[in-house]
């Protein structure tokens, strides 16, 4: 998590998967809301998921899902993009805007505490809560498993 | 290094772009006005205009070096790969670049060739030329500023590769004409 590219990507995933509702309200309880100029979009499109059955499978087209995209630039220069799945552009948007916010190192910790880290929490324990749902009706396929072995 | 925005209204303002394009390409010498985009330095808007009309992931682009500077803008706007000048669809110039070197098409395929979007510094004062061609009832009058002073030779060479060349499309400020390969060219 130390270097930067990875630690974006973390962020930028938890922004992602996070609603338009708690992106603003968290922006909202700072008072005044960042301004900033949008580049590009809030635009759809379409983006091919590829999977691979098993480990060792060949790859195959999945299907298609909708993404919206979103590029900002805040008053201070920093540029930051979104890539949420849906089409909800005011969630991409302010996704774009927070990753902008995160670059400028005198609002990081800021953003961090108040924000991002409350975020993983919610989602980390809404993924846990789904998985052992999910977990208490799985199927095991011995056959299948013995065959990958 | 900041990026600017692209066309305000994306779809609208490229149609109309395009649209601008077309008719000066269809009327060699006409001036036509695009707008919508103001330009990242060193580009006019007309010139940005173009790029994020025509530039796309599936048309290679090659920069001049002056025109370089606005690489990660046109990058980020058009999605268009850079790429050097023999493999170019697109080229951005602000001098004009020697027309030989980019790829002007082959007999059977004359449409392969390339595009030149070259700034100048103004369509309204300058040297006059007189276009003569199709789309040209009768021959017509181009102000163009900078220009080399043996332009109307380097284009006669162009014109001479017909139906093969190199199509035009001069941009300064809001404002832009095109020089199909079609077209002939002496001093006025």
């Amino acid at each position: 998590m130390n270097d930067p590219l990875s630690a974006r990507q973390r962020w930028m995933a938890i922004l992602a998967r996070s609603s338009a509702t708690h992106i603003r309200s968290f922006l909202m309880q700072r008072g005044t809301f960042p301004s900033h100029t949008i580049l590009r979009g809030p635009e759809n499109g379409l983006v091919m998921v590829r999977g691979r059955a098993g480990g060792g499978g060949a790859a195959f087209n999945l299907g298609e899902m909708t993404v919206t995209r979103c590029t900002v630039r805040t008053d201070t220069g920093f540029v930051g993009h979104a890539y949420i799945a849906g089409r909800d552009g005011e969630c991409a948007e302010l996704a774009a805007l927070v990753d902008a916010l995160m670059q400028d190192p005198d609002r990081h910790e800021e953003f961090e505490a108040g924000m991002i880290a409350p975020l993983e929490v919610l989602q980390t324990r809404r993924k846990a809560e789904r998985a052992a749902k999910a977990a208490a009706t799985r199927v095991q396929f011995f056959a299948m498993q013995t065959m990958r072995t | 290094m900041s990026l600017s925005p692209g066309f305000a209204d994306p779809v609208a303002d490229a149609q109309s772009c395009f649209r601008a394009v077309l008719d000066a390409m269809a009327r060699p010498g006409r001036v036509q006005e695009v707008g919508g985009v103001s330009g990242p330095a060193p580009l006019c808007n007309a010139a940005a205009a173009v790029l994020l009309t025509l530039a796309d992931p599936e048309a290679p682009l090659w920069l001049d070096a002056a025109a370089a500077c606005a690489r990660a803008w046109i990058e980020f706007h058009t999605g268009a790969p850079i790429l050097p000048m023999a493999d170019a669809m697109f080229a951005m110039a602000l001098s004009l670049p020697v027309l030989a070197e980019l790829p002007n098409g082959t007999d059977e395929m004359p449409e392969t060739s390339a595009t030149v979007i070259l700034q100048v510094s103004s369509l309204a004062t300058g040297r006059r030329f007189v276009l003569a061609g199709p789309g040209l009832r009768e021959p017509a009058l181009l102000t163009i500023d900078g220009m080399p002073a043996d332009f109307s030779s380097i284009w006669g060479r162009n014109h001479a590769l017909f139906p093969r060349g190199i199509d035009l499309i001069l941009c300064a400020g809001n404002r832009l004409a095109a020089l199909p390969r079609s077209v002939t060219i002496r001093d006025a």
